[in-house]
């Protein structure tokens, strides 16, 4: 097929540089409380700094209002940073070096609703070739491409190419977003909850699917998701938002087998059991998450936290590195931090 | 009067017409409920289970849906039922939880008085006692400072405090049969599971009979004590929880447990699939539902629906491979 690209073309750096680079990133949108209340803000991304490496797949994962989301738009340049730099293969997104045109031919994103996320008076064909024919290729040409590209997510152009978005099941019309967003052979997929929407059996079809391309094409994942085993599916390494602020960061198996941040076990455990004979007897976690808008102070997830002790509404924690590869944003695991039980944890781990 | 079942469905059919072609949402669902007992409808969109647990209240637009068979819930024919009848019935026999308690609950009323409210009109008691009654349900539900709560409006409240006031208004005039479609999907996993154990909780405590609407098996798991899986309009498996979920007979609930993500740890590996979609209900399949889909399926399958079969007490599937003769054909 023509489409196997020549990645190895556009790779600068060698494998070694990380293909995503992001470092302090900040986004705060300013609210109003009530009719002619105070101004706020919600803190929706608040200091994050991560790293993905070049063929791998980061799973972020986090409640409604963790900045999930934002993130993805953020590493997207849908919406711009307060504060922070994104790195694309070791060159500043914006600047001279890569500019957004360009930043944005490597870098796709596919969203959670695939109904509102197709334009409803384009066919399937014209969706996926819309992006070749603005970069200049002629319609023939692109509408090529695109026929390959349906072929390969699994829509026969034959039965599919001519047909407009409502006339597809939710699975489809996903794999057509998916199929558009490979349509300028991009290095790195955002994947923004893609198979939260779906069907059980259809979502076991899209990640089989995600997995397949990722071979095919060499490409790289940022995987959002709030279903755990979805992420523990597809992902090499998680990170794990709360409140804007990353709470852990690991390879994930590590992660999720032997979590470190109080938060990461409590959304293990708050994951239904498949044993009718050991039900979960007690909630992890009581109340909801709180509001983005003035988080708490300190550590913000000790208004929840079992092990919580006064230092944690003081002092907030940095990410510290367990070992090169696991950081946790938690005082517990950072020797000399003055909680309780960090020595011992800390010992632990050493 | 113990062993006549609290919900009794026999042969229930539901068509939607107003459309081009009419839309044959169930199929033929037959379900019972004791008192105290907790059934999961498991299935997919488009497998009916909202419909049929919506016949039960009688909930459906009654221009557009086609209703057939026989309900019975506490002993009386629920489609046969008065309008009058059946308000009184809404609330006091049968009440329903929502899955989204945002869109349930009346945005311009105060929560403490929308629970009163519901009280006053089935039990002729004073708004006061109304009041007393809506403090008492928002401490069963442990929603925090109750009091206070009970002036909010539901948008002041978070996801997972509306999904509460939502089951004190479902409990606040004693119902026998519990109805949740869905109650714990628009929340997050943390909050899922805290709502999960309070419905637990109360089912236990009140002896209340639920029909738990999911597409969770997860949740099923958590909550069930027998699940009935739904495909196409039909409940193609129904069993205890434990039988279901450990010996699985029916091809769609096979597949629906080898797909889930969760038991898939080898990387790079690939979860097993059920190829296709479900079907078109305006042009449902002739024979069994699933068959389109089935990697088992046989000729038979397109032509024939096949019948219940019992493969253990009280565990059944429709599929044409666990018919006696031939399970016996091949224990020999």
């Amino acid at each position: 097929m023509t489409l196997a690209v020549d990645l190895d073309d556009k790779d600068r750096g060698g494998p070694a540089q990380p293909l995503l680079s992001v470092a302090g990133l900040v986004k705060h949108f300013p609210v109003k409380k009530g009719f002619g209340g105070a101004r706020s803000v919600v803190r929706a991304v608040d200091g994050v700094a991560f790293e993905v490496a070049k063929r791998e797949t980061l799973g972020i994962v986090g409640e409604s209002g963790c900045g999930k989301s934002t993130t993805a738009r953020l590493l997207m340049h849908i919406i711009a940073p307060d504060a922070g730099d994104i790195l694309f293969d070791g060159e500043k997104v914006g600047t001279a070096a890569l500019e957004l045109g360009s930043y944005r031919r490597q870098v796709q994103m596919v969203f959670q609703d695939s109904h509102a996320s197709l334009n409803p008076r384009l066919t399937v064909e014209d969706t996926v070739a819309f992006g070749p024919r603005v970069h200049g290729f002629s319609r023939n040409a692109a509408l090529g491409h695109a026929h390959d590209l349906l072929h390969r997510v699994g829509l026969e152009p034959s039965r599919f190419a001519g047909r407009y978005p409502h006339e597809l099941s939710g699975g489809q019309r996903q794999r057509v977003n998916i199929a558009r967003s490979l349509a300028l052979q991009p290095r790195l997929l955002i994947l923004d909850e893609p198979v939260s929407a779906l069907d059980k059996s259809v979502e076991a079809q899209v990640l089989n699917l995600l997995l397949d391309l990722k071979d095919e094409f060499g490409l790289t994942y940022v995987f959002i998701s709030h279903d755990l085993n979805v992420v523990r599916f597809m992902s090499d390494r998680v990170l794990v938002m709360y409140l804007g602020k990353i709470a852990e960061l690991g390879p994930a198996d590590t992660i999720l087998q032997n979590p470190r941040h109080p938060y990461t076990a409590a959304l293990l455990a708050s994951m239904p059991s498949m044993d009718p004979n050991n039900r979960t007897q007690e909630a992890p976690l009581m109340g909801d998450p709180p509001n983005p808008i003035d988080p708490p102070p300190g550590c913000r997830f000790h208004t929840r936290c079992k092990f919580a002790a006064p230092i944690c509404s003081a002092k907030e924690p940095p990410l510290a590195q367990l070992d090169a590869a696991h950081g946790v944003a938690c005082l517990m695991a950072i020797p000399g931090s003055g909680h309780p039980r960090a020595p011992a944890l800390a010992s632990e781990a050493a | 009067m113990s062993d006549t079942p609290l919900v009794d469905v026999k042969g229930l059919t539901v068509e939607f017409t107003g459309g081009g072609k009419p839309v044959r949402a169930v199929g033929g669902v037959d379900l019972t409920l004791a008192k105290g007992e907790v059934l999961a409808l498991l299935g997919e969109s488009g497998s009916g289970k909202t419909v049929t647990m919506r016949a039960l209240m009688r909930l459906l637009p009654e221009k557009r849906a086609k209703i057939g068979g026989q309900v019975r819930v506490d002993g009386r024919d629920v489609l046969a039922m008065a309008p009058d009848e059946l308000a009184a019935m809404r609330g006091r026999v049968i009440s329903m939880v929502f899955q989204e308690p945002g869109i349930a609950l009346d945005p311009v009323y105060r929560l403490g008085d929308q629970i009163a409210e519901a009280v006053m009109r089935h039990e002729g008691v004073s708004r006061t006692q109304g009041r007393a009654r809506a403090l008492e349900l928002f401490e069963r539900v442990r929603i925090p400072s109750a009091a206070r709560r009970l002036d909010n409006y539901p948008h002041e409240m978070s996801g997972g405090m509306r999904q509460r006031a939502m089951i004190a208004l479902a409990l606040s005039c004693h119902p026998k049969v519990l109805l949740a479609d869905e109650p714990t999907t628009a929340l997050d996993a943390t909050v899922q599971i805290q709502i999960l154990l309070l419905l637990r909780e109360l089912q236990r405590e009140l002896g209340l009979a639920v029909v738990f609407v999911t597409h969770d098996i997860g949740v099923a798991v958590e909550i069930a004590d027998r699940i009935g899986v739904m495909y196409a309009g039909r409940i193609v498996e129904a069993g205890s929880c434990s039988r279901v979920v450990m010996a699985p007979q029916h091809p769609y609930t096979q597949g629906l447990l080898a797909s889930r993500a969760g038991h898939v740890f080898a990387k790079g590996a690939r979860l097993g699939t059920i190829a296709g979609s479900p079907p078109d209900l305006a042009n449902p399949p002739p024979g069994c539902g699933f068959a389109p889909r089935c990697k088992v399926a046989e000729a038979v399958c397109a032509k024939e629906l096949p019948p219940e079969f019992e493969v253990e007490r009280g565990h059944v599937a429709r599929c044409v491979r666990l018919a006696p003769e031939r399970v016996n054909a091949a224990v020999a």
